[in-house]
Order: C-alpha cells, then sequence, then structure tokens
C-alpha cells in the first residue's frame, strides 16, 4: 500500500488468560479514514490502544510515521505527540476550564507561549462550535459538548492522526450528530483516522475501509459499501444482521 | 428521624421544648463561653498572668504546626507516590515506612525521633564533617541538635505516614482514564501527575488533610514530652511549666485547652474556607 503512515505487523496481546489480539496486521495510509467494527470482547479497542502504546503489546511490531512503537527504539512519548486519541468517556480534565484543557499539553508538550495556545484553542473551538462555552469546566457542558472539546483537545496537539475510541457510545442519541458531523469535517481536511465505532452512516459517508474484527482477529477487510451489502463471511453476516436494523 | 414540625403537630405536641434545628446551637454556646473568658482575662488579674506566661506557647504551637505540617504534607506525597509506584524498591521502603511510623504510637516516634535519632544523625553529621573537613555537613548537624526543629521533625515524620495513605487513597480515586488521556497528549508520568492527577487528588482530599492538620495542632502537645528550652516550648508545656511553678492547676489547665479550641476552629474556618475556594465549578 502506498504511503503508510501505520503500519501493524502480527500483534500479539494478552490480558491475564484472554488472548485479546491473535496476531493482528493491517496497515492505513496518509489521508485514509479507516473504521473498525465487531462484537464487545473483539479486540477492536485494543488494537485502536496499541496505535499509541497505551496498551504495550506482547509480539509483533507497529510503526507509526516512522517512529517503532513497540521494540527496543520505541519512542513513546514521541508517537503519542503525533496521535490524537478520544476516548468513549471524553476524559477531559474536569479542575480545568475549556480552554485550558485545549492549552494544557500545547503548553507543557509543545512549549507554546500562553497567548499562541490560546489562539490555536480558539481556532479549533470555533471550528467544533463551541467557543462560546471557553470558560465553561466540563462538568457545565452535555456529554456532545464535552466530546467535542476532547477533540479539539486533540487537534490542539496537531496530530498526523486521530484515533477514535467508540466516540458516541456513550452519548445520548440526540447528541450523536454533533459529534459525527465534526468527524466528518475531519475527515473531508483529509485527517488520518481511525475510528472504532457502529455509526454505520459514518462509516459509509467517510470511511475508505472497513475492518470486521471478531474473537481477536480480522474477519474481513474491504470498503463499507461491500461489507454491508455482500459480507462474505458468516460471522461478519451474524454480527450486521444483529447490528443493522 | 427527622421531624417537620410544621406536618406533625402531634409530635409537637409531645414535646415540651420544639428544638429549631437551623439555629447553629453550638456556635451559641461556643460564643457565650467565649464571652466568660473574656470577662475573666479582662476582670481576673490571676488568668491575665497566665495567658501572658502562655502567650509564647501558642505562638510557639502555631510554628510548629505550620512548619511541621507542611513537611509533612511533602513526606507525604513522596510517601503516597511511593505507595503506588510499579517499581518494587520504591514501593517496598514506602510501605515499610508507612507501616512502621503508623504501629508506633506517635509519642514513641516523637521521643525516638527526639533521643535516638536526632542525636545519632548529628553526631554523625559532626564526625564526618571533620573527618571530610567539610563545615557544611557539621553545620547540618545544628539541625538535629535544636529542640524546635526535632519537635519538627517527629511531627512531620508521623503525619507524613499517615499523610502518605491519604494521598494515595486520592490518587486512587481519580479515573484512569484521566492518565490515560494525559499520557496519550505526549505528557510524561510526572506531568500527567503534577498538572492532571494531582490536582484534582488534592481537591478529593482536602477535608482529610484539613483534618489531619487540626489533628496535628493537637498532638504538637505530644511534644511537650521531648522537652524544650522555656522560650520554645509549646503551649502545653508552657503550661506544664506554670502550672508546676504557681500550682495554680485550675487557671493553668482552663486556659491551655481554651487556647487549643480557639486555634482548632480558628483552623477548621481556613481550612473550609479553602475548600469553597478550590472546589471545581459544576
Amino acid at each position: 500500500m502506498a504511503d503508510p503512515i501505520i503500519q501493524i505487523e502480527n500483534i500479539h496481546k494478552h490480558f491475564g488468560k484472554v488472548h485479546a489480539l491473535r496476531g493482528v496486521s493491517t496497515s492505513v495510509r496518509r489521508g485514509e479514514v479507516l473504521v473498525i467494527i465487531g462484537p464487545s470482547g473483539s479486540g477492536k479497542s485494543t488494537l485502536l490502544r496499541c496505535i499509541n502504546a497505551l496498551e504495550p503489546v506482547d509480539a509483533g511490531q507497529v510503526i507509526v510515521d516512522g517512529i517503532p512503537v513497540t521494540g527496543a527504539h520505541k519512542n513513546i512519548n514521541a508517537v503519542r505527540a503525533e496521535v490524537g486519541i478520544v476516548f468513549q468517556q471524553f476524559n477531559l480534565f474536569p479542575h480545568l476550564t475549556v480552554l485550558q484543557n485545549l492549552t494544557l499539553a500545547q503548553r507543557v508538550i509543545r512549549k507554546r507561549k500562553v497567548e499562541e495556545s490560546e489562539r490555536i484553542a480558539r481556532a479549533l473551538l470555533v471550528k467544533v462550535g463551541i467557543l462560546e462555552k471557553e470558560s465553561a469546566y466540563p462538568a457545565q457542558l452535555s456529554g456532545g459538548q464535552q466530546q467535542r472539546v476532547a477533540i479539539a483537545r486533540a487537534l490542539a496537539m496537531n496530530p498526523k492522526i486521530m484515533l477514535f475510541d467508540e466516540p458516541t457510545s456513550a452519548l445520548d442519541p440526540e447528541m450523536i450528530k454533533e459529534v459525527l458531523d465534526t468527524m466528518l469535517l475531519l475527515a473531508q481536511e483529509g485527517m488520518t483516522m481511525v475510528v472504532v465505532s457502529h455509526e454505520m452512516g459514518f462509516a459509509r459517508a467517510a470511511a475508505n475501509r472497513i475492518i470486521f474484527m471478531d474473537e481477536g482477529m480480522i474477519i474481513e477487510e474491504t470498503t463499507p459499501e461491500d461489507l454491508f451489502t455482500h459480507p462474505r463471511e458468516e460471522r461478519t453476516k451474524q454480527f450486521l444482521s444483529k447490528i443493522l436494523h | 428521624m427527622a421531624i417537620s414540625t410544621e406536618s406533625s403537630p402531634n409530635v409537637e405536641g409531645g414535646r415540651l421544648l420544639p428544638i429549631p434545628k437551623q439555629i447553629p446551637w453550638w456556635i451559641l454556646i461556643l460564643a457565650a463561653a467565649g464571652l466568660l473568658i473574656l470577662l475573666f482575662v479582662t476582670t481576673s488579674a490571676s488568668y491575665q498572668e497566665t495567658f501572658g506566661f502562655l502567650w509564647s506557647g501558642v505562638i510557639r504551637t502555631l510554628e510548629l504546626t505550620l512548619v511541621a505540617y507542611a513537611v509533612a504534607l511533602f513526606f507525604g506525597l513522596v510517601g503516597g507516590l511511593g505507595r503506588i509506584s510499579k517499581n518494587p524498591i520504591i514501593y517496598t521502603l514506602s510501605t515499610l515506612y508507612v507501616e512502621v511510623i503508623r504501629g508506633v504510637p506517635l509519642l514513641v516516634v516523637l521521643i525516638y525521633i527526639a533521643f535516638v535519632f536526632a542525636p545519632a544523625a548529628s553526631e554523625f553529621l559532626h564526625s564526618n564533617g571533620e573527618a571530610l573537613n567539610l563545615p557544611l555537613l557539621d553545620d547540618l548537624g545544628v539541625f538535629f541538635r535544636d529542640d524546635f526543629m526535632r519537635g519538627v521533625l517527629g511531627l512531620a515524620i508521623g503525619y507524613g505516614a499517615y499523610l502518605s495513605e491519604v494521598y494515595r487513597a486520592g490518587i486512587e480515586s481519580i479515573p484512569p482514564g484521566q492518565m490515560e488521556a494525559a499520557r496519550s497528549l505526549g505528557m510524561s508520568y510526572a506531568q500527567a501527575m503534577r498538572y492532571v492527577i494531582l490536582p484534582q487528588a488534592v481537591r478529593i482530599i482536602l477535608p482529610p488533610l484539613g483534618n489531619d492538620f487540626i489533628a496535628m495542632l493537637k498532638d504538637s502537645s505530644l511534644v511537650s514530652a521531648i522537652g524544650a528550652l522555656p522560650v520554645n516550648a509549646e503551649l502545653t508545656l508552657r503550661g506544664r511549666m506554670y502550672s508546676a511553678s504557681t500550682f495554680k492547676s485550675f487557671e493553668t489547665w482552663n486556659s491551655v485547652a481554651i487556647l487549643y479550641l480557639i486555634m482548632s476552629l480558628g483552623l477548621s474556618v481556613v481550612v473550609r474556607s479553602i475548600e469553597r475556594r478550590w472546589s471545581i465549578p459544576k
């Protein structure tokens, strides 16, 4: 594949006796949007978290933008500064205002001046549509607003890749769209994205490729349209029949 | 059982004197007691003399508590971080510290520091300072010979152990997602602790920290057992000196108790205002 920014080669991960990832290999090209689906416990979140070493792998290798995430020459903090991640539970810093949430890592890691970090933060708040909440604390925001702040916080580091770990699963239904719209905007701008999500609408609209995982392995890997209309594997069919109503 | 006087007239009728809960009676009682003391102090020469003698003890007690608590906050932070460390050596050392100190009465810790550890440390610094021709080392030994500093050290080591557990509980109460979010933004463990975890943990543990602050103020009275020069004596030792020389036990210990009470209440007001100021808006 041309110009891969993420290379994942035969990775294995155990949680105690559970073999969560059983030899997963794939790669993501620059500017690609990859969606990962699969039943609970299939290893999709674990795979995502291996990309920025939130989960260290037991075997295999991960290389992000030329920087090894695994093995003897790994440079985890360097990779993490290039890879933004958005969590299911938002994980905003509750003791900081929205603006401070966006400026903290810019100042500490990117060594930006206060004015510069605030300028960047405000531009991103405009982008995700909540500039008016810059002085609010996370607990004062709705779930959808919190998740959009979380996306802006990750973007403030100018990441080359954005990871999304079930970004809409903890949201009330009426707030899912505002978060998906923000993600679509990012995809249209050419951001490289890996998204664990069952939002089929988003997958159809934005994904170049979709992976179906089960029991720690990649079962099918194709375009969203192809997977939804012509699933080849029996397990994929079963899974899709449960989530496509 | 919560009883509303409006909605249950039967109960109200059965009671001779309905006590309204919204009036903080304890404050009124304290205020009355305070007025009484004020009356004593302003009119009784005997109490004036007692308070005059005890006053330096009040200052010393406050100094002792503030300095020892600041050091204990530091010891506790180090101990608490050690208790959650994945490094087995750091974990073992900090657990040993916490368990040993927590298992020995504070009074014994104070006596041990004052009469076993401090003289040994002072002697060690003195002999090594001479042998290595480093006067600075010998100068450091002064720290262990000073009676005020020995009290500070004993209280700080004792409370450092208690506070270690408070810090540990506070840090562990922060959801793991916070550390993950900080680390995934590229922060090191130390940066994540400093900017994300500790600011939240400290807010959560403010009530127990304040509690231990006030407890330390009272436990500083134990320092009286290791003795001090009269000018360095804290309130309780000052009280013992005064009552031993004048036999005015009644005035002395009334005054000592009242002074501790005033200091404790003052601190608890301070602690509460800090809690309010630091609370995260919801």
